[in-house]
């Protein structure tokens, strides 16, 4: 009965609900798609339009009974799963499907070595001895491209790179050669660089396999490079599917065309050589000393940021890019003085490296900063309201209740928020709109200067496009200088009118933005580019794994 | 893995997540609707909302114990004046008696001599204060319960005061203990001083808790360091003996063992509120807050107070029923408050002397049993109230 034509995995009318606290909810709605042998189907969506929830119901790993199924059927290989029990989908779960996920810190066992946890996965489908699940094991390490393979054998997962643990993960889900792999989001979480290795590995072994992926992903240009076919998701229907290059260049549903065109566009700041610097700092540097022993010495430190000097002028934009651990944003902490460090810091003109506290306040006004993720920056027992009024209760004193007030409203409508929401707590906005509310914070006190430390990578692509679009306004209006920092470079092109790009807390390339996307000098800044706007992984050794 | 919350976008409309029902202006007294989940997730739990009343019923109507158990009358209406004897303090001479020392209302003569006058005696429901003692007991003390008696027990008090029978005795509800004292009136007190006492020690020690531990968590470093090795070493020393000791020096009293208490039992919330600081600096509001500008005390009684009254709230309950629990110790052990006070552990005390007069053990258990689960099952609830993960969804 398993013919050619007979797809894979076939998805009926599948549709789930989640009942909390006696109220149901649909996440997923009647959606139908179907996988062939071979082939790679994307699912893509915003969050929380019930991509992951579909995926995860082909192996029933939904929370039963809080989840259900209304309505649907999934065949595989012509088999009903949904009606199977749990012993039955357990023999189907890592054998026949298998699936990886987004955070490759938290799905590996922090206690075992990878051995353990890879053989496991082996013999729980396979009764094989220990040598010859070991053997599997290292050749599975080496199909993944894990240097070293039989050293890491031995190795705990906290050893690992992040690149290197999601390879791990590859590799438990290939251990019995499936026929169907799910993937939920395996990128996210890593570099653009290593995220491009990691697809480059994935289509590899597709082709080499002959088997099918079904991938989660929220990133449009990752499903241009990989996948055959599409489904765009939204509000847990799909409202469009077909082969990709039908979906990209003909886009019939308008969600889809939105989506397509969402894409920030690239409108950056010029620069502007007259205006007065607002910032620059001269040889920078944040030490983190590494005490060992009981005498707690210095043996030695963590140079997160590594003699950085940089000026910003008024009206530029700055963008600092690079990836995780390259020192970022402890370069905009240290700006601020919200970390010490050392080296020249002038302000306005006046150095301000090794004020106290009380001394930094006056500057404080001038100097803001917006935080990356919209939910932690925002105390959740302080109503929006108090939450932006609360630089001008330290800074502007005087005013009276409705004078503050007054203020609050307007920056709220400039931010693109309505004002009547002032007395509602941050829990009840969504995340587009909690960093509306961050923005209107640091805006308040109308400051010359604001660090924008990752402000879009949180947000979904539709409201990335929507916040760059808000801070290139602001900017415009309020005459503002930004110090924008991202590993995004998409999002930094449409907005940066200088750069640099970090690396292990150094500056690897500086120059105005125009000039370095079309011709970047080093390795390093050549490699992220590709990795970033064409998904292409460097076989050089200019990047790391 | 996270699966992702299933709720619509809302970015792409105007319209509100909640509709329109969240009232755009709130006045400053009505409660944040934070806390308003709070207040419906304590209702929901019916053991804890229910302990709750029973607990506040009892404990106000222990705090009105002196017009409930008294000695004194509530209201005399003598020869046209108005008295107000459980208020102040009037000389026998007022009501005709011989000496000038404050009357005994509960005396026969003073009794004959206000009737006399065709006055009136208001009595509070229960003629005994806690350490009235009944002269008229049918038995030698410990006396059972009245209601409990039989006739040949209370045949001599009755002839001697002309009556027909044991009803017609003024009501020991819960006997006498040892010393003749009136073991229902006693428990009234009695509980509202370990309560008192309770949430006494209770407020005190989480001031001082919530300070030290803020500033340790807040600024770390070496004052944390420090900090933690003086609480260490203020944690081992054994407050009993050092009760013991200081009790020899002073006359021990509520607010001397208050003080002695409270001196030790601040050291319970440090570590908590210390921990709820310490994670709390690194949040990113707190950044925000400090790239504000805004001072360390506003930050900390702001921004940093709020989420560390969780935790502190969360366990309130559970300190003072073991509060409660400690001075209810001591008094048994002779330790706590001086002799003739009510107090549950002394009634406790007396219990265990007197084992063949049940009824003092019973209502000692049984009040203290009543008391503590009260307190637990609050305490329960407002865990559950303040729980995170059900106020945040």
């Amino acid at each position: 009965m398993d013919s050619i034509n007979q797809p894979l995995l076939s998805v009926r009318d599948l549709s789930v609900a989640f009942r909390q606290q006696g109220r149901v909810s649909v996440a997923v709605d009647r959606i139908s798609f179907e996988i062939k042998r071979g082939e790679c189907v994307a699912l893509v969506g915003e969050s929380g339009s019930g991509k992951s929830v579909s995926a995860l119901s082909v192996l029933k790993l939904l929370p039963y009974p809080t989840a259900s199924h209304p309505s649907g059927s999934i065949r595989f290989k012509g088999q009903e799963l949904l009606s199977l029990s749990e012993s039955q989908i357990r023999g189907i779960r890592g054998n026949d499907i298998s699936i990886i996920f987004q955070e490759p810190m938290t799905s590996l066992n922090p206690l075992h070595m990878i051995e353990a946890q890879i053989t496991e996965i082996i013999q729980l489908h396979h009764p094989v001895s220990n040598t010859v699940a070991r053997a599997r094991a290292l050749e599975l390490l080496r199909q993944v491209g894990i240097p070293e393979p039989e050293t890491r054998l031995k190795s705990y997962p906290h050893q690992l790179s992040g690149g290197q643990r999601q390879r791990v993960m590859i590799a438990m889900a290939l251990a019995n050669e499936p026929d169907l792999l799910i993937a939920d989001e395996p990128t996210t979480a890593l570099d653009v660089t290593v995220q491009a290795q990691i697809l480059a590995l994935l289509a590899e072994i597709r082709a080499r396999l002959g088997m099918s992926l079904l991938f989660i992903t929220h990133d449009l240009g990752i499903v241009r490079r990989i996948a055959d076919r599409v489904c765009v998701m939204n509000s847990g229907e799909i409202v469009e599917q077909g082969p990709v290059e039908q979906v990209f260049n003909a886009p019939k549903h308008p969600y889809t065309r939105d989506l397509l065109a969402a894409e920030p566009k690239p409108d950056p700041a010029p620069p502007r050589p007259e205006q007065p610097v607002v910032i620059s700092t001269d040889n920078l540097k944040v030490w983190f000393p590494i005490k060992r022993g009981i005498l707690r010495s210095t043996v030695g430190h963590i140079k997160a940021v590594d003699g950085v000097s940089l000026a910003v002028r008024k009206g530029e934009t700055l963008g600092v890019v690079g990836e995780s651990g390259s020192g970022k944003t402890t370069l905009g902490l240290a700006l601020l003085r919200l970390i010490s460090s050392d080296g020249r810091i002038v302000f306005l003109g006046n150095a301000i490296q090794g004020l106290k506290f009380k001394q930094m306040r006056p500057f404080r006004r001038d100097m803001q900063i917006v935080f990356q993720d919209p939910f932690g920056s925002l105390s959740p027992r302080m109503s929006v309201g108090e939450i932006v009024a609360e630089g001008l209760m330290v800074h502007q004193k005087h005013l009276s209740r409705e004078e503050r007030d007054a203020r609050v409203v307007k920056v709220l409508e400039d931010v693109g928020l309505n004002p009547e929401w002032r007395s509602r707590y941050p829990h009840e906005f969504s995340g587009g709109q909690r960093q509306r509310i961050s923005i209107a914070r640091a805006a308040v006190l109308e400051p010359s200067f604001v660090v924008l430390d990752e402000p879009t990578s949180a947000l979904d692509m539709l409201l990335q496009a929507q916040m760059v679009d808000l801070l290139r306004e602001l900017q415009r209006k309020r005459d503002l200088t930004y110090l924008f920092i991202s590993h995004d470079l998409r999002v930094v092109a449409s907005l940066a009118s200088h750069l640099i790009v970090m690396r292990q807390g150094k500056v690897v390339e500086e120059g105005p933005a125009s000039k370095l996307f079309r011709s970047p000098q080093s390795d390093y800044t050549r490699a992220l580019f590709a990795a970033a706007f064409r998904n292409e992984a460097s076989g050089d050794d200019a990047v790391a794994t | 893995m996270t699966i992702e919350a299933p709720h619509k976008p809302i970015e792409t409309t105007t319209a509100s997540p909640l509709g329109e029902a969240v009232p755009t202006t709130r006045h400053s007294f009505a409660p944040s609707p934070l806390n308003e989940r709070r207040w419906h997730n304590f209702k929901a739990n019916r053991r804890g909302y229910w302990s709750l009343w029973i607990f506040m019923v009892l404990f106000v109507t222990s705090l009105l114990a002196n017009v409930i158990a008294n000695d004194k009358p509530l209201m005399i209406k003598y020869d046209g004046h108005l008295y107000w004897p459980v208020l102040f303090s009037y000389a026998e001479t007022t009501f005709g008696g011989d000496f000038e020392t404050a009357a005994d209302y509960r005396d026969p003569y003073i009794q004959k001599q206000i009737a006399a006058k065709g006055g009136t005696i208001i009595w509070p429901p229960i003629r005994y204060s806690y350490s009235t003692i009944n002269r008229d007991s049918p038995t030698p003390a410990p006396s059972p319960p009245t209601w409990w008696l039989t006739e040949a027990q209370c045949k001599d008090i009755v002839q001697q005061k002309h009556l027909t029978g044991c009803r017609d005795l003024e009501m020991n509800w819960l006997g006498t203990d040892a010393n003749g004292r009136d073991v229902m009136a006693r428990l009234i007190y009695g509980f509202r001083i370990s309560v008192l006492f309770g949430l006494s020690l209770t407020i005190i020690s989480s001031i001082v808790g919530i300070l030290a531990g803020g500033v340790q968590g807040y600024f770390g470093g070496w004052i944390d360091l420090g900090f933690q090795r003086f609480i260490e070493i203020w944690n081992s020393i054994p407050y009993l003996y050092l009760l013991l000791i200081i009790s020899a020096v002073l006359p021990p009293g509520f607010f001397v063992l208050l003080g002695i208490m409270a001196l030790f039992s601040w050291v319970s919330l440090v570590g908590l509120v210390r921990a709820e600081f310490l994670r709390g600096r690194n949040f990113e509001y707190i950044q925000a807050a400090r790239a504000l500008g805004v001072s360390n005390a506003v930050i900390m009684i702001r921004h940093l107070l709020p989420n560390a009254m969780v935790a502190t709230m969360t366990f309130l309950p559970f300190i003072v029923s073991s509060s409660v629990m400690t001075l209810t110790a001591l008094d048994f052990l002779g330790f706590g408050l001086p002799p003739g006070s009510p107090s549950l552990g002394e009634l406790l005390s007396q219990a265990k002397a007197n084992i063949q007069a049940p009824w003092l053990g019973f209502a000692g258990f049984f009040s203290l049993a009543i008391m503590l689960s009260l307190l637990i099952f609050v305490g329960e609830a407002v865990r559950d109230a303040f729980d995170p993960r059900k106020t945040f969804v």
